[in-house]
């Protein structure tokens, strides 16, 4: 008790030679309120009824998945300790986690994981409803074990690396009557996380504190969470630099403002923990606009436009040229950069028009095309008034179309009433899960980020069905090589840019970023520094 | 009891009025494409054809255009606003939590412009052309010119992130469990920014038709006959001519009241304040009709019952005018 205790004399030692964030983690301070921006007000709360950071970045520290990310990207025990499948991989056991309760006080078990999959996953959840449309049914020998059973193969793979977003588990007892849809625990969610829901104020902020029951002993150390609605980006950088803010996720203030708080030494701006959450800027064509179904027209396109000098003088350090629909942190499924590419060459682009047969007119025009910018996202409108630049050198003349979500989402991939198209296409863990549904023929009409461009491939179609069903993981890895070089050659549309989401920290949160997902994670060792 | 019958009256003479403007947006948000399960698809990034076809049904949009006006407006002869989209509650609910805020911010920033435009207006005109009144007159461009977002994020940077006095946005600091007179003062603490900027563009208005108006009462014979009788300057003023340089200035809130309505939805994403602009706002781009058209009945509402004040409140100011003509 008298002096410094050893472990002091340690730290105050290795405070001279490691820098102090290292020092600190150490030993983790408890309490302390974690303000977190939140940019856009969802429905609903419940993650197992939507798949969406929007969701995730609230209801992922109230309610926990069976599979979770380690910090390296691997899968890692979550609600289930571990799991095993058959080598068909129609059958994949879960061992559930013993002694995991509510936070209403009920018991975890394995019939809550039932209902969720079966009721939830399978029936309503965005993407979900697409992995689990072969699951049949779900057994429960005892509360403690849950065996999942498929109609055709399921990859362990792409199981456990859709888990970690689409496998949220709700409770039985507070879901299983009523309509799911309108239960109250929707917007006031109840689950085993390490924080509890106290209060939703619509426009205000949400608040969460400690479960003082929480499964991993002695966690979490903060006291609460709150959320807090801010809407204008400018004012949430205010905000941050005011310290009512500590956390801005998933790049919610301008570009300006991230790589400007990014140079104060009171905050860090980092794409660090959202290697999760990649996305692609597209140009996606309408082929029902014949000028567009010619290859030669759309590879001039891609020809015409310089990508690295957009980058370097719009997005700055966090974006890189894409190379593929399977973006480069996907480790188990990346291709490499040896596919078809697009580099800027405007001689080419120019060559290529002329055998089109598309001449300069009058002014030096070629021909006119409608170009609609997705509403979300700076980068996408820059993007867009490059993309007219671009190719207005080339002889194409651009009209930009803006609308809002709603708007864009219903003229684009229901009433096909454009020529060009630019949004994101996010990566979900696997390319099953939402990249490969942007190829495949056969999507209903109007639904969001799928293949609505009027263009089918036949063999494109096969390589993406086997290899959703494929077990090997060697063999899926191959095909899904086939997938990017086969659209790279056809070029139905195009991801030249990659992006990782954008956190900004106050660096008094420490732990932060600490795992692939870490701002849809479940924050239950993150803790503030005084 | 006079005052209750007209009251009456003037609600049932706006009755087809408010018809017209709940139908006329109702159709007018038809057109906008997409509805809001196109929205809730957005803000969910994607999900398949068969769930956005359970979710029309499910917020009932499956019906045709008219048997929907002729659902709503049926609900509304019950007073029944409907169900709010986006929010999962009922949408007199949801207009209720942001009235409040909405209700404080403007009656907050109407007395702020009210009392300095009336004097900064009175100095002006007493000191016409000279260099008080120049000074004012420049003012009240700066304020009227400058847009609202730019002055409340500036007054964000000077107060809240290097003075560090004032609180950049929020309707309260929820951090704290504040209750009473420390909950009412920490309210009173957030609204500071948002009241001053939301009212300097209506302090700009309000200076320069106080000081007009000023300068057309003082040039009146009854002006002369009080200065003649021999009343010091002062008197003449407080006496004789706020008071009727005044009606113009009344006049303006009425009109007002509504622009300060709608008008804060900057203001209200500025502060980050959950109030009804940006409510109505949020409803736009989710295409939630229910909401939309709840906000457009109230804020209709709220714009006849201040209208109704404001009439009142000329009998008061000038006799000649009666309630009841």
């Amino acid at each position: 008790m008298n002096g410094p205790s050893r472990r002091e004399t340690f730290l105050l030692g290795a405070a001279a030679l490691i820098p102090a964030s290292a020092v600190a983690q150490e030993a983790p301070r408890r309490g302390g309120v974690l303000t977190v921006h939140f940019s856009t007000e969802q429905r609903i709360l419940n993650p197992s009824l939507q798949a969406s950071t929007g969701v995730y970045i609230v209801g992922g520290k109230i309610q926990e998945a069976l599979v979770d990310l380690d910090a390296e990207g691997r899968p890692a025990p979550a609600l289930a300790e571990s799991w095993e499948s058959a080598p068909d991989g129609k059958t994949h056991v879960f061992r559930l986690r013993r002694g995991v309760t509510w936070h209403d006080g009920k018991p975890f078990t394995s019939a809550d994981v039932q209902f969720t999959a079966m009721e939830m996953w399978k029936k309503i959840l965005n993407y979900g409803t697409t992995m689990q449309h072969f699951l049949t049914e779900v057994q429960t020998p005892d509360p403690h074990t849950a065996i999942f059973k498929y109609e055709r193969p399921m990859p362990q793979g792409l199981l456990l690396r859709g888990l970690p977003d689409l496998g949220y588990v709700s409770p039985k007892h507070i879901f299983e009557t009523g309509d799911i849809r309108q239960n109250p625990a929707n917007t006031a969610p109840i689950g085993t996380g390490p924080f509890k829901f106290v209060e939703y104020e619509r426009g205000q902020h949400i608040i969460a504190e400690r479960n003082p029951n929480y499964w991993r002993n002695g966690m979490p150390y903060l006291d609460r969470v709150v959320w807090r609605v801010v809407t204008d980006r400018a004012a949430a950088a205010a905000q941050m630099e005011a310290g009512q803010l500590l956390f801005s996720p998933y790049s919610a203030l301008s570009i300006a403002d991230m790589q400007r708080l990014g140079r104060d030494p009171r905050f860090e701006s980092t794409t660090r923990g959202n290697e999760g959450n990649v996305r692609n800027n597209t140009l996606e064509f309408n082929f029902r606009n014949p000028v567009l179904a010619d290859i030669r027209v759309r590879k001039a396109i891609a020809h015409a436009i310089n990508v690295p000098f957009f980058i370097e003088n719009f997005l700055g350090p966090f974006a890189k040229p894409g190379t593929g629909p399977i973006p480069s942190v996907s480790t188990d499924y990346y291709p490499g950069a040896n596919m078809p590419q697009y580099g800027y060459d405007l001689a080419l682009a120019n060559r290529l028009l002329d055998e089109a047969g598309h001449r300069r007119g009058a002014g030096g025009v070629r021909f006119n095309l409608r170009l609609n910018p997705a509403p979300w996202g700076e980068d996408i409108q820059l993007w867009s008034t490059f993309i007219q630049q671009s190719l207005g050198q080339a002889g194409i003349r651009v009209e930009i179309v803006r609308l809002d979500a709603a708007g864009f989402l219903r003229s684009v991939y229901n009433d096909w009433n454009f020529d060009l198209a630019t949004g994101w296409h996010q990566y979900r863990s696997d390319p099953a899960v939402s990249t490969t549904v942007w190829y495949r023929s056969g999507s209903p009409r109007g639904a969001p980020w799928t293949n609505q461009w009027g263009w089918q491939d036949e063999r494109i179609d096969g390589i993406i069905d086997n290899a959703a069903t494929e077990v090997d993981p060697v063999k899926r890895k191959a095909l899904y090589a086939d997938f990017v070089r086969a659209v790279q050659t056809e070029l139905p549309l195009w991801m030249p840019i990659e992006q990782i989401f954008v956190s900004v920290f106050n660096r008094r949160i420490r732990n932060a970023g600490n795992n692939p997902r870490w701002a849809s994670s479940t924050w239950h060792d993150t803790w503030l520094a005084s | 009891m006079r005052v209750l019958r007209l009251a009456l009256w003037r609600l049932a003479a706006s009755l087809p009025t408010l018809l017209l403007i709940l139908v006329g947006m109702f159709l007018l948000l038809q057109l906008a494409p997409g509805d809001t399960v196109d929205a809730l698809m957005a803000q969910m990034g994607g999900g398949d054809a068969r769930m956005a076809e359970e979710m029309r049904r499910f917020y009932g949009l499956d019906l045709g255009i008219a048997a929907r006006l002729g659902q709503y407006l049926m609900r509304l002869v019950t007073l029944d606003l409907g169900f709010s989209a986006i929010y999962g509650k009922p949408v007199a609910t949801v207009i209720l939590e942001r009235l409040p805020p909405t209700l404080l911010l403007m009656a907050a920033s109407l007395s702020f412009a009210f009392f300095f435009g009336l004097l900064f207006g009175v100095v002006a005109a007493r000191r016409v052309n000279k260099w008080p009144d120049t000074l004012i007159s420049m003012l009240g461009l700066v304020f009227y010119a400058t847009p609202s977002f730019w002055f409340g994020l500036m007054a964000i940077v000077l107060f809240s992130v290097y003075l560090q006095w004032l609180p950049a946005g929020g309707f309260g600091d929820i951090t704290q469990n504040y209750t009473g007179f420390a909950a009412m003062l920490d309210i009173a603490r957030h609204l500071v920014l948002p009241t001053l900027t939301l009212g300097l563009i209506f302090l700009a208005i309000y200076l320069r038709i106080m000081r007009a108006s000023m300068l057309e009462v003082l040039s009146l014979d009854f002006v002369r006959t009080a200065r003649a009788k021999g009343l010091s300057e002062t008197r003449v003023v407080a006496k004789h001519v706020l008071r009727n340089a005044m009606l113009p200035m009344v006049t303006l809130i009425g009109l007002q009241a509504g622009t300060m309505l709608g008008g804060s939805v900057v203001v209200e994403s500025v502060f980050a304040l959950p109030g009804l602009g940006r409510l109505a706002y949020e409803s736009v781009v989710q295409r939630d009709l229910n909401t939309l058209l709840g906000i457009v009945f109230v804020s209709a509402l709220l714009v006849i019952a201040i209208n109704f004040v404001v009439d009142i409140l000329y009998a008061r100011l000038d006799p000649r005018i009666s309630a009841e003509s």
